[in-house]
């Protein structure tokens, strides 16, 4: 399916706003989180679905939806864009966002990456300023503990009052307890009172103020104190999500557009224009997650990632770093376009030994030479070919290019590429693309070569 | 401006320094911002890409690269 107006911009909230409940007590899961802290993991263990999981920025465009199963109740797990921010900068954050906020999910799991907890935990702070219902999962906990990094879980869920469940994802350590907190927050068992980020005086005094005018109708539909901070951050993006989920123009109330600009020329009057506000805004997040961060963390190795960064000095360095991404690529398109020969053969073998079979059970059948030749030399060969040419290349390119995503390779990729791609005005991120474009026109040529082929001969 | 300060494409590798400002606006600005790139911040030069541009820099426990464009609406202090 191509881009359609539907599939794209707004269209996208109105659809992935419908989520299709199988019983009134299915609780729905929004699954947040920044990008690369294996989300889609935690949703495919969860879930059982075999989504792709890749490491590149916008995989997950459009909520992906799973279903499972937790002590009689079935959970709806929406897998929303991976984003280091709900402040709608862009299209993947705008998606999250109203997703968390309108979406009205049951629980909303927060995964972070265990080893730089402080630049997610931005994302988790966020999330709870707009809903209560938070499970933050502190992924990769594995990575973390090989790279010495310590976190106190417990301190942590005390100073967030919300639940903070440690896994391992890729190992399938801690689900089980996840999925007993998104049980247990859904159902109220456990009453989540996530910590409120108080701002300095004047930007509480305008908050307070716009609070208080907010019109009745929508108090209990959504956190008011949000509404009232994104107001006066005058995010435009937002007021029209809001205005659609409310089904009223909200600054249509003149009470609320009065107490609006009297709030901003106070906060001008002491300084604050609305540029000066989103950094305050952003700043605090960032230095609240600081502290969080020095009461819960400690590292046993200050030089924890040392080992790393030698690798990545050498990875991506003048003398070497072309060299060795070229050997590699090189090295993979060899082992896919000749590797694949042997395999090829084998399969062809086998298939071609199959199709004399089935000749000779036609004959033994007496079946008319038009049916043998419709479905054997027609439609068995063709599929064969297909199958012994395209498979083994495919079965052998993607799980080394999954190893190298999960090695990490393909950013330094991008990191060593990005001043070229740059001068033909694309990104180094693209150079991911060319990778998966280029074996797909190959095996697409293969495939039209050899379609035409078997029925000239 | 203030001479103190110098943009964060001309900190050499190796080198620390405080993030003082950003002279960027808008969306370029908030991201930015989003990556923990406030007043204060202790920002690392740690290498440059094989073509000199974009440079790794390491910021709140986080490698990232910036291109020198972006590096230059970012004022710093050295330590």
């Amino acid at each position: 399916m191509g881009l359609t107006s539907q599939s794209t911009g707004m269209g996208i909230l109105v659809n992935e706003l419908k989520i299709q409940l199988t019983a009134p007590d299915d609780k729905v899961v929004a699954l947040a989180g920044n990008p690369n802290v294996g989300k889609s993991t935690v949703f495919n263990s969860l879930t059982g679905l075999n989504q792709h999981t890749g490491n590149w920025p916008g995989k997950t465009v459009s909520n992906a939806q799973g279903k499972y199963r937790h002590k009689d109740i079935n959970f709806i797990m929406v897998d929303i864009p991976g984003t280091y921010s709900l402040m709608a900068n862009s299209v993947e954050e705008q998606v999250a966002r109203d997703f968390v906020c309108f979406g009205q999910p049951d629980t909303t799991v927060v995964v972070t990456d265990a080893t730089c907890l402080e630049r997610n935990l931005n994302l988790v702070l966020q999330t709870m300023e707009i809903t209560d219902k938070v499970v933050v999962c502190v992924n990769l906990i594995d990575e973390a503990e090989r790279k010495k990094i310590n976190i106190d879980y417990n301190k942590l869920s005390e100073i967030l009052g919300v639940p903070v469940i440690p896994t391992a994802a890729r190992k399938n350590k801690g689900l089980s307890e996840l999925m007993d907190a998104v049980y247990n927050v859904a159902n109220g068992i456990i009453a989540t009172k996530p910590i409120e980020i108080a701002y300095e005086d004047t930007i509480e005094k305008a908050i307070n103020r716009v609070q208080d005018s907010l019109p009745d109708k929508m108090q209990n539909k959504i956190n008011s104190r949000w509404v009232a901070l994104k107001l006066l951050d005058g995010d435009s993006t937002l007021l029209e999500s809001l205005n659609k989920y409310l089904g009223f123009n909200l600054l249509d109330d003149a009470k609320l557009t009065e107490s609006l600009e009297a709030a901003k020329s106070y906060l001008s009057q002491n300084g604050i224009e609305t540029e000066q506000f989103r950094d305050r805004i952003v700043s605090k997040l960032i230095t609240f997650a600081e502290e969080i961060c020095k009461k819960t963390v400690t590292f046993d190795r200050k030089q924890y990632n040392a080992f790393d960064r030698k690798i990545d000095r050498f990875l991506t360095s003048r003398t070497f770093g072309i060299p060795i991404m070229l050997m590699l690529l090189a090295g993979i398109f060899w082992l896919t376009i000749v590797g694949a020969n042997i395999p090829s053969e084998m399969l062809s073998k086998l298939l071609f030994w199959v199709e004399e079979q089935l000749t000779g059970f036609f004959l033994w059948l007496n079946t008319p030479e038009w049916i043998h030749s419709l479905l054997v030399t027609g439609v068995y060969r063709t599929v064969a070919w297909v199958v012994s040419v395209m498979l083994p290349p495919m079965a052998i390119f993607f799980p080394l290019f999954t190893l190298l995503e999960d090695l990490g390779y393909l950013p330094r990729v991008a990191f060593n590429l990005d001043n070229f791609f740059k001068k033909a005005c694309a990104h180094g991120k693209q150079a991911l693309t060319m990778c998966m474009v280029k074996p797909i026109m190959y095996f697409l040529h293969i495939f039209l070569h050899l379609t035409i082929k078997p029925v000239s001969t | 401006m203030n001479e103190k300060y110098i943009s964060l494409n001309f900190l050499p590798l190796g080198k620390t320094a405080k993030v003082k400002f950003l002279t960027s606006d808008g969306i370029a600005r908030r991201r930015m911002l989003d990556l923990g790139l406030i007043s204060d911040t202790v920002v690392e030069a740690l290498q440059k890409s094989p073509s000199g541009d974009p440079t790794a820099y390491h910021i709140r426990g986080a490698v990232i690269a910036l291109r020198s464009e972006e590096a230059s609406k970012i004022m710093v202090e050295i330590n």
